[in-house]
C-alpha cells in the first residue's frame, strides 16, 4: 500500500521561558492509503501536536514530515498553505466555523483560496460534500442554527471538498454525544469506504473501535500501534440504539 | 484568490457586523466632516475679509498726517503740519501713476430732514472721491468738478441714511436736508456696501464737495488724510513712491519728521489677510483635533476587530489562505469604510458648513477640494494603516497561533 503520510524522528519544544515542554520526543509514524487510524492516550501526550504538525498548522522542532512523498519542512510559507488548501482537511473539536454564515459558504471556502474554480464549480461541489455528510437538506442554514453535530458535518464536508489525500480530526467527537458521535463515525466510516484516509484523535475506546488501527501516545512517544480486525460498525451501533424523539437528522 | 472573492468576503464581514461597521465609519464621518465644515468656515472668512478690504477702494493709497509707527500720535503738535490742498495739486500734476487723487476732511454731523433726525460721518472730497473708494452711484449723479470749486451745497446719501431719514423705499433726490442746520440739496444715492471689517456700517455716511465740507461744515482749511488711487495693484507701491516724494518737497519736510505716513491697500491686506489666516489656522487646527480622534477611533475599532479576528484567519489559513490573502481580505474591508465613511464625511461637511452659510449673515462659504482631499486623504490613511497593521501580525502568525489567540 502507497505511504501517504511519513512522520520520522518528530520533536516538538515549546519554550516557556523558564520552563521547556517536550511535548513530542521523537514520533515514527507511516500512515497508508486508505488507513483509518485512531490516536489515543492521556491527555498532555501530544496528539494534538502531532495533529497540528502533520496538518501543516505547526512546525516540528526537530523531523522530518512526508505528506504524498513531499518533504513539507522544505516548503515555505505559502507553499504550505497550498497543502493545507489541496492535500488536507482538518477538523477541530470545536467545529471552527464561520459564525453567521451559511453552510455552503463555509463549504466554500477553501475552494475560495484555491482559485481553480467558478463560482457555480464551487457551489456544486460544496452542495455535494454537504451532501455527502448528510446535510443536503440544510445548505443554506447558518451555522449558529445547526446542532452540534450538524455543525461538525459541516466541518468535515468543509474538509472534504477540496478532495484531500488525509482527512485529520482533533477529537470530532469530543464535544457531541453518544449517539452524534456514532452518527459523525458513520460518515468516517463511509469516507474510509470510499477510499479516504482518515486520522482521527479521541479518548474513547468505542470510537477508536470504529477504525482500523489505533496508535496510542505516552509522553511525546507512540507506544503502541495496533491494527484492529473487525472494527465495530458505527451504522449497526446506531440501530441498535432506542429510536430517537424528535429526529431531525438522517444519515445518507 | 481573485479580487472579486476578495471583496465578496469584505462585504461579507462588513454586512455580519452592520452596527461596527458603522460605528467605525462614524469616526471617520465625523473627523472628515469636521475638516471641511471648519476650512469652509475659514476660507470663507479669509475670502469675505479680502472681500471687504477691496471693498474700501480699489488700489487704494491712503496719506495720513503722522507716523503710522507712533499709532498716529505725532511728535508734537508744533512739529506736526498738517497736509493741504496745494500737495493734492502736485500730487495730481506729478505722479505718473495716480490715477485720481482727492484731499479728505470730515466729522459726524447732525442731519435733519424733515422731522427725523440722525446723526452720520460727513466726508468731503472732490469728485474724484467716490471713485477712489470705489462707491456706485445708485441713482442721480456724482457731484462735478464745478460745483466742488463752487463749494456747492450738494451732497450723496449712503443707504443707512436714506432709510434712516426718508425710509427705506423712498426717493429723496432732489429733497433738501440740513446738516448741522447748512441746508443741502441731495443729487445722489450711493450703492450699499455693508459693514466693513472692523463691522461698522460704511452706509452710514453722507458726501459732499470738500470745498463745501470745509468751509460750511469745519471751518478749517485743513485737510485731513488724501486719498489716491493708483493705476493698478502692481503699481501701487510705485504711486506710493512717487507721493511720498512729492508730498516731501510739497511741505518741505524730511522724511525723519514723520509729518505724514503713506499706506497702501496692499499693506492692509497683509495686515488683514495674516489676521484671516490666524483664523483658518485656528479652524483648521480644531478640524485637525477633531479628525485625529475620530482617526484614534477608527485605529481603535479597527484593531480590536482585526484582534478578535484572529481565530477567524487562523480557521482561514487553516483551509488554505496565504497571508496575501488575509492582508487584502483586511485592507479590502478598511478601504471600503475608509471610502465610504469619506464620501459621507464630504456629503454631510458640506451641508454643515452651508448651514451655517445660511444663518451666519455675510459669511460665505467655501469648499475647497483640497479640504476635501486632505480630510479624505487622512481619514484614508489612517483607516488601512490600522486595519492592515493587526491583520499583517495576524497573517504572520502560524496558523495554530492564530487559532489558539484569546
Ligand atoms: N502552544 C503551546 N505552548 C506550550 N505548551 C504547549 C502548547 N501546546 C501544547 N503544549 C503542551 O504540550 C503537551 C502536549 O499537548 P497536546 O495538546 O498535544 O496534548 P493532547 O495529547 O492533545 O492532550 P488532550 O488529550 O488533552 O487534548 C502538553 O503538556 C501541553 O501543555
Ligand atoms: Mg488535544
Amino acid at each position: 500500500m502507497r505511504t501517504i503520510i511519513t512522520a520520522e524522528g518528530i520533536t516538538k519544544t515549546f519554550d516557556l521561558g523558564e520552563v521547556k515542554v517536550r511535548a513530542l520526543r521523537g514520533v515514527d509514524l507511516d500512515i497508508h492509503n486508505g488507513d483509518f487510524v485512531a490516536i489515543m492516550g492521556h491527555s498532555g501526550s501530544g496528539k494534538s501536536t502531532f495533529m497540528n504538525i502533520i496538518g501543516c498548522l505547526d512546525l516540528p522542532s526537530e523531523g522530518m514530515v512526508f505528506i504524498d512523498g513531499e518533504d513539507i519542512s522544505k516548503l515555505d510559507k505559502n507553499q504550505l498553505a497550498d497543502i493545507r488548501n489541496k492535500q488536507i482537511g482538518f477538523v477541530f473539536q470545536s467545529y471552527n466555523l464561520l459564525p453567521r454564515t451559511t453552510a455552503m459558504e463555509n463549504v466554500e471556502l477553501p475552494l475560495l483560496y484555491n482559485g481553480n474554480f467558478s463560482a457555480s464549480e464551487r457551489r456544486a461541489l460544496a452542495k455535494e460534500a454537504l451532501e455527502k455528510v448528510g446535510l443536503g437538506d440544510r445548505l443554506e442554514h447558518l451555522t449558529n442554527q445547526l446542532s452540534g453535530g450538524q455543525q461538525q458535518r459541516v466541518a468535515i464536508a468543509r474538509a472534504l471538498v477540496n478532495d484531500p489525500v488525509v482527512i485529520l480530526a482533533d477529537e470530532p467527537t469530543g464535544n457531541l454525544d453518544t449517539r452524534t458521535s456514532f452518527e459523525i463515525m458513520h460518515i468516517f466510516q463511509e469516507l474510509n469506504e470510499q477510499g479516504k484516509t482518515i486520522m482521527l484523535v479521541t479518548h474513547e475506546p468505542d470510537i477508536a473501535e470504529m477504525t482500523k488501527r489505533n496508535i496510542v501516545f505516552k509522553d511525546g512517544r507512540v507506544v503502541e500501534d495496533l491494527t484492529i480486525k473487525n472494527p465495530v460498525n458505527a451504522k449497526k451501533e446506531l440501530e441498535k440504539m432506542p429510536p430517537e424523539k424528535d429526529v431531525i437528522t438522517q444519515t445518507a | 484568490m481573485k479580487f472579486i472573492n476578495l471583496f465578496k468576503i469584505a462585504l461579507k464581514a462588513l454586512r455580519k457586523n452592520v452596527f461596527r461597521t458603522f460605528l467605525t465609519m462614524l469616526g471617520i464621518i465625523i473627523g472628515v466632516a469636521s475638516v471641511i465644515t471648519m476650512l469652509a468656515i475659514g476660507q470663507g472668512s479669509k475670502d469675505s475679509i479680502e472681500g471687504s478690504i477691496s471693498d474700501l477702494g480699489s488700489n487704494l493709497v491712503m496719506v495720513l498726517p503722522g507716523s503710522s509707527d507712533k499709532g498716529g500720535v505725532s511728535l508734537g503738535l508744533g512739529t506736526s503740519k498738517p497736509l493741504d490742498t496745494k500737495a493734492v495739486k502736485d500730487i495730481a500734476a506729478n505722479c505718473p501713476s495716480v490715477k485720481w487723487v482727492s484731499p479728505v476732511s470730515g466729522d459726524k454731523a447732525q442731519l435733519v430732514a424733515g422731522s427725523n433726525n440722525w446723526l452720520a460721518d460727513v466726508v468731503g472730497g472732490n469728485e474724484d472721491y467716490v471713485n477712489i473708494r470705489s462707491w456706485k452711484i445708485h441713482s442721480g449723479r456724482n457731484f462735478t468738478k464745478v460745483e466742488e470749486r463752487r463749494a456747492a451745497k450738494v451732497c450723496l446719501l449712503g443707504k443707512t441714511v436714506v432709510e434712516e431719514l426718508f425710509g427705506t423705499y423712498s426717493n429723496p433726490i432732489g429733497k433738501t436736508i440740513r446738516i448741522n442746520y447748512v441746508p443741502f440739496k441731495i443729487i445722489g444715492l450711493l450703492e450699499g456696501k455693508g459693514a466693513d471689517i472692523m463691522g461698522d456700517d460704511q452706509d452710514d455716511v453722507v458726501i459732499a464737495p470738500f470745498t463745501t465740507v470745509q468751509r460750511r461744515l469745519l471751518g478749517s482749511t485743513k485737510v485731513q488724510m488724501i486719498f489716491a488711487s493708483a493705476y493698478s495693484n502692481e503699481v501701487s507701491e510705485t504711486a506710493k513712491k512717487e507721493i511720498e516724494a512729492i508730498l516731501l518737497k510739497s511741505l518741505r519736510v524730511k522724511k525723519e519728521d514723520e509729518v505724514f505716513s503713506i499706506a497702501t491697500m496692499e499693506e492692509l491686506t497683509k495686515t488683514l489677510t495674516s489676521a484671516s489666516k490666524t483664523l483658518v489656522i485656528l479652524l483648521a487646527s480644531i478640524a485637525a483635533i477633531s479628525l485625529l480622534v475620530g482617526g484614534i477611533g477608527i485605529m481603535n475599532i479597527m484593531y480590536v476587530t482585526v484582534k478578535e479576528r484572529t481565530r477567524e484567519v487562523g480557521l482561514r489559513m487553516a483551509v488554505g489562505a496565504k497571508g496575501r490573502d488575509i492582508l487584502l481580505q483586511f485592507l479590502t474591508e478598511a478601504t471600503f469604510i475608509s471610502f465610504v465613511g469619506g464620501t459621507i464625511g464630504v456629503l454631510l461637511g458640506m451641508v454643515a458648513a452651508m448651514i451655517f452659510g445660511e444663518y451666519v449673515d455675510d459669511w460665505e462659504i467655501v469648499i475647497t477640494p483640497f479640504s476635501i482631499l486632505l480630510a479624505f486623504g487622512c481619514s484614508f490613511l489612517v483607516g488601512v494603516f490600522f486595519g492592515w497593521y493587526p491583520a499583517r501580525k495576524a497573517a504572520n502568525l502560524i496558523p495554530i497561533e492564530a487559532l489558539r489567540y484569546e
